[in-house]
């Protein structure tokens, strides 16, 4: 006799993933699935891809999604959650797209406390152009625009996008969370799923972010880029809920 | 219903409300405040939802988000704010998404100024999004025809699935005048929402907008599709414009919104006179009218505009005669009087009677 003990989460079709070996996104995408099937939304949720490597998203969840302008996604998610408040409505979206070009977006949704969710992919770099530096490259970090490592007095300094949103009044939960080990992974689970609970009760705006990797752009074997954000990109991104609404005045 | 004298920013607002838009989405910029302000006073009334985004990219893409959604949504904007608008209509163009998108327009270029212009007929008309693409633009010529056709512009973008422009100059949102509101627009027919809305998929279905096509075969495919089934049926069904003082004329206007109106006195006054002159005015700017321009009695074209002569192309391409295409016009937030359009005709006329 045999019993499952592991199986795609409905929610995910059958495409094949075209992610790198050792991309985070594959991961998240599957933990956003088992989540939202688990709360009972599978028939229910709407899902805003960015432009990003992520981009493709509609091909692999079997929600509605429609891919949204560079960055504009929490934009668009309002829009969408404004006409179905009763939907569950996400973001889910790159560094480049949210704390680059989609900056204005995502702090005035967070400000206006959108009922939706985003789930923000920090991997340091831009994924799909083929790896120029983006808002959080690390300091030191080569990226094809910052071809000696970042130097903070040419190209500034990192977002760290859980601070800057955590000192608005307008969000409900944030967290940020990491993919490199078993442990960070089931961590990053909890936080979608209490992300999602809250934004089924209507809580308000709700914000994941997953330090991930991008081992193609950052020249590293898969382990290797795990090990990277386990030594240098947790430290400077600390992981912990930065502002929980139900914690609040407790 | 009796008529009431409206300001006609207050209403489009209202006309769109009475066609049943519930979702409205917009930035602060003269000369079209009242739009927003009257939207966020009564869409709540009504159960609508406005809101003030952050920016004319955001306000767009909230439109792309909930026209994607399956409700009547728009957003205005005047001249900056609609070049800020550019690339959410190019993804609710791609994306099939109905939507309008009200520009009231100022003089340019830059922040201009915050009079009245008609200097973004090209930015209407020939696309500042990127791609090969057409939207419906509807000009008005009066407070009256901006309700109309704001009802008409919804029933549009319906049908086709793509956005719709109603371009004004300032003049017609700052303008009060008596008018109808309960003018009924042509029904047409629409595409289910279950076919392709977000959140009205069927159950085990999936709906998608879809925004990149990778494959280049693809994408062309897409376009083919677009220029040789939407486009044409839009040009076939939807192109109008009026006729005025046309039957016996030798000489004729071209000219659109509040610069037609001005131009009608000079029309009359110049007839008064024993010349046989008359007005094409284009209601749609894109599809441009073509028929009028068969009219092989007109000697001489003289097109009216509050810029430097954007639509002059657009004429000289309907009438084939380049060199029968004369321009007169006003520019960067001036308004041209009857009395210009006048001496200009007759001295380029030649006292032609
Ligand atoms: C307006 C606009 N500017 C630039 C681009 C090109 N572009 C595509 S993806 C991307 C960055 C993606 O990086 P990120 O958001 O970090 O996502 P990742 O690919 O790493 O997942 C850029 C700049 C675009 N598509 N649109
Ligand atoms: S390029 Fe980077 S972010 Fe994109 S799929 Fe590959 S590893 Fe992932």
């Amino acid at each position: 006799m045999s019993t499952i003990v592991y199986q795609k989460p409905e929610g995910l079709t059958d495409v094949r993933m075209h992610y790198c070996p050792g991309c985070g996104h594959g991961i998240v995408h599957r933990l956003i699935a088992e989540c939202i099937s688990e709360l009972g939304e599978t028939e229910n949720t709407i899902i805003c891809a960015p432009v990003g490597c992520a981009v493709f998203i509609p091909k692999y969840f079997t929600y509605d999604s429609i891919q949204c302008a560079h960055g504009r996604a929490p934009a668009t998610a309002t829009g969408i959650k404004r006409v179905h408040p009763d939907k569950i409505v996400l973001t889910y979206q790159g560094d480049g797209d949210l704390a680059s070009i989609g900056t204005a977006e995502i702090i005035h949704a967070a400000a206006r406390g959108e009922k939706f969710t985003t789930i923000f992919i920090n991997n340091g770099i831009y994924g799909m152009t083929g790896g120029q530096m983006a808002p959080t490259t690390l300091p030191g970090m080569r990226s094809t625009t910052s071809q000696e490592g970042r130097d903070p007095h040419i190209n500034g300094n990192p977002i760290r996008v859980c601070e800057m949103l955590a000192t608005l009044t307008g969000p409900a939960y944030i967290e940020r969370v990491a993919v490199d080990s078993p442990a960070h992974v089931i961590q990053t689970k909890k936080a979608i799923k209490k992300a999602l609970t809250m934004q089924q009760e209507g809580k308000g705006f709700t914000f994941v972010e997953v330090v991930s990797s991008c081992p193609t752009n950052w020249g590293l074997s898969a382990t290797k880029a795990m090990e990277f954000v386990k030594e240098k990109m947790i430290p400077y991104y600390p992981l912990g809920v930065f502002k929980d609404m139900e914690k609040e005045g407790e | 219903m009796a008529k009431v004298i409206m300001k006609g920013n207050e209403a489009i607002a209202k006309a769109a409300i009475l066609a049943g838009c519930r979702y409205f989405m917009g930035y602060p910029i003269t000369p079209q405040n009242e739009v927003p302000e009257y939207f966020s006073r009564e869409l709540p009334l009504v159960g609508g939802t406005f809101v003030q985004a952050e920016s004319e990219v955001a306000a767009i893409n909230m439109v792309y988000g909930a026209g994607a959604a399956g409700a009547r949504a728009m957003t205005s904007s005047s001249s900056p704010g609609i070049a800020l608008k550019q690339e959410g209509i190019g993804y609710c163009v791609k994306g099939e998404i109905p939507c309008v998108v009200v520009s009231m327009m100022r003089g340019g270029p830059g922040l201009g100024t915050i009079q009245p212009s008609q200097s973004d007929y090209l930015q209407a008309t020939r696309g500042g999004s990127n791609g090969d693409y057409h939207i419906p633009v509807l000009a008005p010529g009066s407070v009256q025809e901006a309700v109309d056709f704001v009802k008409e512009s919804f029933e549009i973008a319906e049908c086709y699935r793509t956005p719709v422009m109603v371009l004004c100059d300032g003049l017609i949102g700052q303008m009060m005048e008596p008018v109808e509101l309960d003018h009924e627009p042509t029904k047409r027919e629409k595409v289910d929402l279950s076919t392709w809305a977000l959140g009205h998929s069927p159950k085990g279905k999936t709906n998608t907008i879809i925004n990149l096509d990778i494959d280049a075969p693809n994408c062309e495919r897409e376009n083919f599709r677009f220029f040789e089934e939407k486009y044409p049926a839009i040009e076939k069904n939807e192109v109008r414009w009026e006729e005025f003082m046309m039957e016996d004329a030798e000489y004729a206007f071209v000219s659109y919104g509040t610069t037609a109106r001005i131009i009608k006195n000079a029309v009359k006054a110049l007839r008064a006179e024993g010349m046989k002159i008359g007005l094409v005015r284009p209601q749609t700017l894109w599809p441009f009218p073509q028929k009028p321009f068969e009219n092989k009695k007109i000697k001489k074209w003289i097109v009216g505009e509050m810029n430097m002569g954007q639509m002059v192309p657009d004429v000289q391409l309907a009438c084939g005669k380049k060199e029968d295409v004369l321009f007169y016009g006003r520019t960067g937030g001036m308004i041209p009087t009857p009395e210009e359009y006048i001496d200009f005709a007759k001295k380029e006329l030649g006292g032609a009677k």
